[in-house]
């Protein structure tokens, strides 16, 4: 059904993409086309072509750390219309490790997926998953939770296992600070992240069918995100992304740093905001020029039955959906709604594991139809008035949205009513 | 509901169950199973995997374990379980305990026995009972009974009060059936309980016979509770009293070899928790079961048994029941690079599309995946065995099938 059609639009935009490629200066193995910019806000609508398939830009990606999207099998997340998702290299460096992946050539292969994958480089992990990790010059070190072994991950390593595992867009290795602190750790971080960055392009083995992406770093500082992000414009790299945000610093702070990046950034390359997945947070960055989103946030929420809608989310393992024998969002076209009651999966979080599956496939259904909403809006240059329907759906009334939302739209022009 | 037996050898039969359901619109071929739920759904599994199976079960069983504690739920829902699970098109079947899950003992009365939700114990008497069948709808249940013989090694007195009880349930159900409107329709499938004790099992059977039920269960016949030739002599003695044209579901038994042993004592369907429980240890059914004389079948057979005897018995495996011999355990180190399907030439969504490192991956890395591949895969091998055995009922070679799937043990 929707499947095959998908297809065939993609088959379309590959050869699009083809053309793009001269018309707008990108490296191979990626073609961005710009097909629509919205004439008030920074918003755009792209196609990425990618070596698997073509992306329709805004995109949020689904986080399958290990392999796998939490119980969903490769088919119903294709069927759900993702044409791209994310695996960690961190993870899958640690199990199975990249000899099986050589073996299995590719992580592609190994967990049957056909359309894109992206990875991280392992950095943002090690820091925040490892209590004992050491970042130096030559890379992070730390101590492997499985065996205890010491593992030094350097730009090189990096890109090393993201080589094996075959993504079509990997992360550059950076060094990581948490968001909210300051001083001469963040510049250290940001400079560092800058040479780590030649490094990993440099390591890269297979530049002809894996993009590399920078990572803007430069903690809260707009000075230092500004450095950062001149030297690294200065590389010939397919793609950019906004790292170091997501952290916890206030929205305040959170909403500059995007917006000052996307000023800075191309606009032949992609942008990827790196950890935001909140619907709000999504359409707000999407004003501010984003293209590319990911989060573990709804599927690591449906699993504790929080299930998303248009006007925020149902607790569905609250006593009051016992007798509700509504679908979770009416108006919603997913397996899980077509098919089941609130009433139902809160009777079946007390037994089996499929509960957290049917509101996983709806969260990331609700996800990827909110970008494609977008999406459609930018294209038919309604964005704007998306925007505040979005708004009016979302929140009870206009004194409960969120002031950093009403201010960083209000900067590119979007007025709330 | 109407039995029609195509070949019968012996005790053994072939047959199918016509004029099932409301209007008639199923069948269910026998020998064969049940699939096994737990609050109507297939654990793991969600519409879509549970459609890429190809050998789907007519008939779905539920279990008051998991149900009971929804009654308040059923009755304001008012359409029935197969509704309120998104279940539309299957029969189902609803029996006392789930077979998979823990079994308590100690807590049946003369008047009432309990079931296990996950809110802890509920009592039910046969009201209870009843207004339960009422809310869930099934088209089959079983009577109330009284099958707490099952692990106390009991005396001779108590499994006598064990089946007199259950009598006295049966008629109390049967009573009660005729007055529930929402219950028009449904058949009740009488127990017969009696542990070990020939003269009760027959005395069980005998009696229940006598009633209106529209089929037998056999309870207390579990793999854990007697040897299978035991099992055997008892079975035999429990059909001599029971009529040609009702169908005989037995519970708690599901190893193939089990299975096979029983089909040929008389006995036509069985519940489907097996695959279920291979499912939860992390190991994937792999015994062989193909008889089609084609060299492609017989080749992929082949490199089956080569895999089988490799088999270490010092495997641990982290679930109460242990590792048979019809299984591999994907856990195993020596998987981590098996670029195989669990089983060569199954065609199942995990095999055509997945390859062992992958399931073995998903394993050590405790991923919800493993769980639903692994029930795809066992749910589609273990419908495949009932198909393969119904196929050899009908050409008359069970004894090579049974040789087949018995080849393959340790």
């Amino acid at each position: 059904m929707a499947a095959s059609t998908e297809r065939e639009t993609d088959m379309g935009s590959v050869n699009a993409g083809v053309s793009a490629r001269r018309a707008v200066s990108s490296a191979p193995p990626l073609a961005l086309r710009i097909l629509a910019e919205c004439p008030v806000s920074k918003a755009r609508a792209c196609d990425l072509t990618l070596p698997h398939c073509t992306v329709n830009t805004p995109v949020f990606m689904p986080v399958g750390t290990q392999g796998t999207m939490k119980g969903i099998t490769s088919d119903q997340l294709e069927d759900l219309g993702c044409q791209i998702c994310l695996g960690n290299t961190y993870h899958l460096g640690m199990r199975p490790g990249p000899e099986i992946m050589e073996k299995a050539k590719g992580l592609h292969n190994f967990m049957n997926w056909k359309n894109n994958l992206l990875t991280d480089s392992g950095g943002f992990q090690m820091v925040s998953l490892v209590a004992l990790s050491e970042v130096t010059e030559e890379g992070v070190r730390f101590q492997s939770p499985y065996d205890g072994k010491e593992i030094l991950l350097s730009p090189e390593q990096s890109i090393a296992i993201q080589n094996s595992l075959g993504s079509d867009i990997m992360m550059q290795l950076d060094d990581v600070v948490s968001s909210t602190i300051t001083g001469p750790r963040v510049e250290e971080a940001m400079k560092r992240s800058i040479r780590w960055l030649d490094r990993c392009i440099a390591a890269n083995k297979n530049p002809d069918r894996q993009n590399l992406f920078a990572i803007i770093q430069g903690g809260l500082n707009a000075e230092l995100r500004k450095a950062c992000l001149e030297e690294m414009t200065k590389r010939e790299v397919p793609g950019f992304a906004i790292g170091g945000l997501s952290g916890g610093e206030a929205k305040d702070d959170f909403w500059k740093m995007v917006t000052l990046s996307t000023d800075y950034l191309p606009r032949a390359k992609p942008r990827y905001l790196m950890g935001v997945g909140y619907a709000v947070e999504l359409v707000v960055c999407v004003a501010l020029g984003c293209d590319m989103f990911d989060c573990v946030f709804p599927t690591r929420t449906a699993r504790f039955g929080s299930a998303l809608v248009p006007w925020g989310s149902l607790q569905l393992k609250k006593k009051q959906f016992a007798k509700d024998f509504q679908p979770i969002d009416p108006d919603c076209h997913c397996p899980t709604c077509k098919r089941h009651s609130r009433a139902y999966i809160h009777a079946l979080f007390k037994c089996d594991t499929a509960a957290m599956h049917h509101v996983t496939i709806h969260n990331i259904a609700y996800q990827l139809s909110l970008m494609r909403a977008v999406r459609a809006s930018i294209l038919e240059a309604r964005f704007p008035e998306f925007v505040r329907t979005f708004m009016r759906r979302m929140y009870p009334s206009r004194e409960t949205y969120p002031n950093w939302a009403v201010e960083a739209l209000a900067t590119v022009n979007i007025t709330l009513d | 509901m109407r039995l029609e037996l195509y070949r019968v050898l012996q005790q053994c039969r072939r047959g199918v169950l016509l004029d099932l359901g409301l209007s008639g619109e199923h069948s269910l071929e026998l020998p064969g199973c049940l699939l096994y739920t737990r609050c109507g759904t297939v654990p793991h599994l969600t519409y879509h995997t549970l459609c890429t199976l190809k050998h789907l079960p007519a008939v779905t069983q539920i279990t008051l374990d998991s149900l009971a504690e929804h009654q308040e739920v059923l009755e304001e829902f008012q359409e029935g379980v197969r509704r309120f699970a998104g279940l539309k098109d299957t029969l189902i079947f609803c029996s006392l305990h789930d077979s998979a899950a823990p079994n308590h003992t100690g807590y049946t009365t003369n008047k009432t026995v309990s079931v296990w939700g996950s809110g802890g114990r509920i009592e039910l008497t046969v009201a209870q009972y009843m207004a339960l069948q009422k809310a869930i709808r099934p088209n089959w249940y079983q009577s109330m009974a009284d099958g707490e013989t099952r692990q106390l090694n009991p005396t001779r007195k108590r499994v006598c009060k064990a089946v007199d009880r259950t009598l006295s349930h049966l008629d109390e159900c049967l009573s009660l059936h005729l007055k529930t409107e929402e219950l028009r329709g449904a058949e009740i499938f009488g127990v017969v309980e009696g542990a070990d004790v020939l003269e009760e099992r027959v005395r069980s059977a005998r009696e229940t016979a006598k009633r209106p039920v529209g089929g037998f269960v056999l309870d207390g016949f579990h793999t854990e509770a007697m040897s299978q030739e035991l099992r055997s002599q008892l079975i035999m003695a429990v059909i001599k009293e029971l009529p040609e044209n009702k169908p005989r579901v037995l519970l708690g038994v599901g190893h193939p070899d089990e299975v096979l042993a029983c089909v040929e004592d008389g006995i036509d369907l069985f519940e489907g928790f097996f695959p279920f429980q291979v499912t939860e240890r992390g190991c994937a059914l792999s015994f062989s079961y193909t008889l089609d004389p084609n060299p492609e079948s017989t080749e992929r057979n082949g490199r089956e048994f080569e895999e089988i005897p490799e088999h270490r018995e010092s495997e641990t495996l982290g679930h109460q029941q242990k590792k048979t011999p019809f299984e591999i355990n994907l856990k195993d180190r020596r998987y981590q690079d098996d670029f195989c399907p669990l089983v060569v030439g199954c065609g199942c969504y995990c095999c055509k599309n997945h390859q062992r490192a992958y399931l073995h991956h998903l394993l050590m890395t405790n991923e919800l995946l493993a769980g639903v591949l692994l029930m795809v895969h066992n749910l589609e091998h273990y419908c495949g065995f009932f198909c393969s055995l119904r196929g050899a009922l009908e050409s008359g070679r069970l004894d090579a099938l049974k040789k087949k799937v018995l080849q393959g043990r340790v």
